[in-house]
This record gives C-alpha cells, sequence and structure tokens, in this order.
C-alpha cells in the first residue's frame, strides 16, 4: 500500500481548475519531485494534502487513512509535515521556541520537547542560531527552521516546498545533504523545487505538471526527455534548438 | 535573586500591618485589582494574539453572580464563595462565544465580545427580577477592615499571575505564541488553533469573572453601568496592559500601578481632567514606546525577551 495516494483529485477556484483529476501515489521511503512552470498548481497541491483546502473532488489516502477534508493540524498529528514556500517563522520566537512549539505536537513535557527541538536543530545545522529570534534570521536559515520544525514533529512524510530557492550554491549543497539525512533517517519525501539540478539529483521519481494536470512521471532521465516536460517547462538551449518538424508525435 | 523575591512577597503582604490609611489601602487594592484584569486580557490579547474590546462582559458577569447570589438571600459572608463561581460562569461565558467566534479569523472575536458586553448590561438594566435593573444591587459588606480585602484580592493577583506564568511556561503557552505569530503556521504544526484560542479565553475570562465577582464584593454596589462599562473596564483593560507591556509578564503590573496612581491623584486636583492627562499619556506611550514600559526596559537591557529554554552547549 503506498504511503500518500491521490486520486482524480480536482481543486477548483471560482472558474479556475487548479487541479485537475490528478492522481499520483508515493510509496514508503520515497523522494518524488514535483515540478511544473509557475502558476501549475504545484503549492496547491501541497495544501490540498495538507488539508488547508478541501478538494473539489477526488480522494486523498495517506497510511492507508482517507484525508480528505481532515483539517491540517489532524493530517500533521497523522505523521505528515510541511515546509512552506513564503517562509512563516514565528517571528517574535527565537529558533529554538519555534521548534520546541512544533516538539509539543509528540509530548506533553517542556524537558521532551526542548530535547527533540534540540535535536531537530541539531539535524538542520543551525546549532549557532538557535537563540536568535527567528524574525531575525536571513532567508536561507529560515528555510532551514522550517525543516528543523518539520523534523520535530517526528512525521512519516515530509512536504518540502521550495527549499531551495532563493538560496547561494553553498547552502544549496548544505541542504541537499540535510534532505538526504531525512531520507536516510526513514523519512518520505515530496519534494517541489525549481532547481533542476538539485531535483535531478536527490529525486527517484518525477512529477511533472502543467495547469493542473499530470504531464509526465517516471525515473528524472525520462522525464528529462519528455517532450511535454521540455515544451513546457524545462526549455532547451537557445543554440540547441532542433528544427521544428510538423510531423513531430510528441506535439501531437 | 529567589531570596530578595521571598523577602519581596513578604513586605507586600505585611504591607496593610504598615500602612494604616484606609485611602492608600484603597489604592492599593484597586491597583491589585486591575493587576488581575490586565494579565487575564494579556494572556488573551497579548500572548495569544485575540484582541477582545468586551471584557468587561467576563467582569460583569462575575460580578452578577455574587451580586445575584446575595440578593437572593445568601448571607453576606456566602458572597466570597461567590468568587469562584463568578470565574466559572464568566469562563463558561467565554466558551460560549468562543466556540462560535474562533472558527473565523480577523475581527469578529473582537467585535462579537464587544457585542455581548453591551447586550448583557442591556439586560441586566431591564430584567429587574434578577438584577434589580439600574438601581443595582447593594449589600453590606463581610467585613469592615480593608486589611481583609488587601489580603484577599493580593491573593488572587498572586495565584492568577502564578497561574499564567505556569501556562505560558508550558505547552499551552507555546501554542498560544504560535498562534498570535502565525494561525496557518500554528495549523500545520499540528495545533487545534480554534481550540488553544478558546483555552486561553476560557482562562483569561475565568479571571476576569474573578475580579469581577471580588469587585462586587469590596465596593458592596454594582450596577450594569459600572461593571459592563466599556470605557471603564473594557479599554481600561487594553490601555493598562499596553502602558505596561503587553506580553510581558510584569507589564500590566506596572500599568496597573500607573493608571491607578494617575487617576487617583489627579482626580483630586483636577476632577475629571485626569482621564485627560491618561489619554494623553497612552499616546505617548504607543508613539514612543510601542512595547509598553516593561517591553522597552527589556529591550535596553538588549534581551528583547528571555528565552524561556537557553539552548544548551552541545556536550
Amino acid at each position: 500500500m503506498s504511503l500518500l495516494e491521490l486520486t482524480k483529485v480536482s481543486k477548483r477556484f471560482g472558474g479556475l481548475m487548479a487541479v485537475g483529476n490528478m492522481s499520483f501515489a508515493l510509496e514508503k521511503g520515497e523522494i518524488l519531485g514535483l515540478i511544473g512552470p509557475n502558476g501549475a498548481g504545484k503549492t496547491t497541491i501541497f495544501n490540498l494534502i495538507n488539508g488547508y483546502y478541501p478538494p473539489t473532488k477526488g480522494e486523498i489516502f495517506f497510511a492507508g487513512e482517507r484525508i480528505d477534508g481532515f483539517k491540517p493540524h489532524v493530517v500533521a498529528r497523522r505523521g505528515l509535515a510541511r515546509t512552506f514556500q513564503v517562509v512563516k517563522p514565528l517571528a517574535r520566537l527565537t529558533v529554538l521556541e519555534n521548534v520546541m512549539a512544533s516538539a509539543f505536537l509528540r509530548t506533553e513535557h517542556r524537558d521532551e520537547a526542548s530535547e527533540i527541538a534540540l535535536e531537530a536543530t541539531a539535524f538542520a545545522e543551525m546549532e549557532d542560531w538557535r537563540d536568535r529570534l527567528a524574525g531575525s534570521l536571513p532567508l536561507g536559515m529560515r528555510k532551514r527552521l522550517e525543516m528543523a520544525r518539520a523534523l520535530a514533529m517526528k512525521p512519516q512524510l515530509l512536504l518540502l516546498d521550495e527549499n531551495f530557492a532563493g538560496l547561494n550554491p553553498a547552502e544549496v549543497q548544505k541542504t541537499i545533504e540535510i534532505v538526504r539525512k531525512i531520507h536516510a533517517s526513514g523519512i518520505t519525501i515530496l519534494i517541489i523545487e525549481h532547481n533542476m539540478q538539485v531535483i535531478m539529483a536527490i529525486s527517484h521519481r518525477i512529477l511533472c505538471i502543467n495547469y493542473g494536470e499530470k504531464i509526465a512521471e517516471g525515473t528524472p532521465p525520462e522525464v528529462a526527455k519528455n517532450q511535454q516536460v521540455i515544451d513546457a517547462y524545462l526549455g532547451v538551449a537557445a543554440d540547441a534548438v532542433p528544427p521544428r518538424s510538423p510531423g513531430d508525435p510528441a506535439r501531437a | 535573586m529567589k531570596a530578595a523575591a521571598i523577602l519581596a512577597a513578604v513586605a507586600v503582604v505585611l504591607v496593610p500591618l504598615v500602612v494604616q490609611s484606609p485611602y492608600l489601602l484603597h489604592m492599593l487594592i484597586l491597583t491589585l485589582l486591575w493587576v488581575v484584569l490586565g494579565q487575564s486580557w494579556n494572556l488573551l490579547g497579548g500572548y495569544t494574539g485575540q484582541v477582545s474590546f468586551g471584557h468587561a462582559a467576563f467582569f460583569g458577569i462575575g460580578a452578577y453572580t455574587t451580586g445575584i447570589l446575595v440578593k437572593s438571600g445568601a448571607a453576606p459572608a456566602m458572597a466570597w464563595s461567590g468568587l469562584l463561581l463568578g470565574g466559572v460562569t464568566a469562563a463558561i461565558a467565554g466558551a460560549i462565544i468562543g466556540w462560535i467566534c474562533f472558527r473565523l479569523r480577523g475581527p469578529y472575536f473582537a467585535l462579537s465580545v464587544l457585542a455581548l458586553s453591551e447586550v448583557l448590561r442591556l439586560v441586566a438594566v431591564n430584567w429587574k427580577r434578577l438584577t434589580n435593573g439600574a438601581e443595582g444591587i447593594l449589600f453590606i459588606p463581610a467585613f469592615n477592615r480593608k486589611a481583609y480585602y488587601y489580603w484577599i484580592i493580593l491573593a488572587i493577583a498572586a495565584v492568577s499571575w502564578l497561574a499564567i506564568r505556569a501556562v505560558m511556561r508550558s505547552k499551552l503557552g507555546f501554542y498560544f505564541l504560535a498562534i498570535r505569530e502565525d494561525q496557518d503556521c500554528a495549523e500545520s504544526l499540528g495545533i487545534d488553533t480554534t481550540k488553544y484560542k478558546l483555552y486561553s479565553l476560557m482562562i483569561s475570562s475565568f479571571f476576569t469573572g474573578v475580579a469581577g465577582a471580588y469587585y462586587f464584593n469590596y465596593m458592596a454596589f454594582i450596577d450594569p453601568s459600572i461593571v459592563f462599562s466599556i470605557e471603564n473596564i473594557s479599554i481600561m483593560m487594553i490601555l493598562v496592559t499596553m502602558l505596561g507591556g503587553v506580553a510581558t509578564m510584569w507589564g500590566p503590573a506596572v500599568g496597573a500601578a500607573i493608571y491607578i496612581l494617575v487617576s487617583e491623584v489627579l482626580r483630586v486636583w483636577i476632577k475629571s481632567g485626569h482621564l485627560i492627562f491618561f489619554g494623553v499619556l497612552i499616546i505617548v506611550i504607543i508613539i514612543f514606546f510601542p512595547q509598553g514600559i516593561v517591553g522597552s526596559v527589556n529591550q535596553w537591557r538588549g534581551r528583547r525577551r528571555r528565552p524561556p529554554v537557553r539552548a544548551r552547549e552541545a556536550a
């Protein structure tokens, strides 16, 4: 049984079909990359899984239980953590307090919560930042705080929403290491990312969407070669534009 | 540090043995009453970020709970049992209004509770068989020594202060702060925001109700326009907290002391002109010290807020 399964999920905002008839499954232990142009509906899919929006149609299963229609805090308790593309630090709390607030999901005791928070901040390699107010962190550390906070919830599945965006190359490398460590600790990951080198390097499988619909799914090399993905999203180098042939079946 | 705190506590308890002036004791009693009110508002408005414009609703419910108890024939001494009862009825009222409003975000709660306090005032004016209407409820107070009243309100203030401190150091406190900072984030961290906002409101309205019940016992008189007053209770609870420092443990106490000092002292000199002075003071504070007195002092001391748990060095 898949850890996460979406079957024919749609989300409509008035006249706009943000996500249409989306079906995919995520196996335990997998890293699945979710790519697509801006506005394709990637974050909406996260918001549907996480319970922020109820789907207009379709069903979402997590660990064998149907979770669509559950509120975010219920979904979180079931073992699903997420980070936000637009980071949401609890600004007037310190880094450690931020992570403790999240660690209280798994304990009633303050000592245990601080224990979990110390571990999670160490895991995200932000030991030196623990006493800083979250609102005063630079962007790279805010993105890391999102991960530390999600880890402190001890999730089964982690949804990462553009945790690499806006990072410098050194930070990107560091974040790749952290994501791999998280995965090695037994957490399944669904990741949205625009940085193709990153997504190709860490994903087992990739799902590409456009206009809220799935256009390709497969291993990174398969998806990278898929003509629809290239047309909609990847594009080609300017000096490598192939001559267009009207009979190209991939464009039919 | 601990010894100093104990010494200070003993000194505060012994005050009535030294201070003989009933007027001075009266001011201290009012100050302590406002410490309770300010701290109650602070828990909900300051720490949980749910601003209430109508906490007089809970103050009045607490006061009228004891008032109706006395009016229905209970002995004056019995009115003291109304302290707890007043808190409980206020907390129940809080639970009901919170249950209705806290599913929504934004100004709904702040305005609904304002409306609630006005509705309750009108009920208290018009339901004469229950409340004596605008005549109010008068009774013969239990004690004639102010010292007893001082000790009772001191105990209430100490219990509420310690209880709120304990709450803010627990899981509950972390959840309240998370809700204040970002409700979407709090939800995604597994926090049932509706439920925890309700808890915060219930604790806050409980202590406000206890203060209301105490007020009836101490003043031996209430009427609807006093205890359900928007400007003298609801708004003043906000101003006292802001003056002292929102979301600080000592802010409401400092705010209460200044409020009572300013209003009582100036009342003697310039009659109701003291309200103008207090208003100007609030404007100055908001412009120059938006974090309130205690908040600004904390900032000057280079620690915007003390982290409740210091990250230990990795061993």
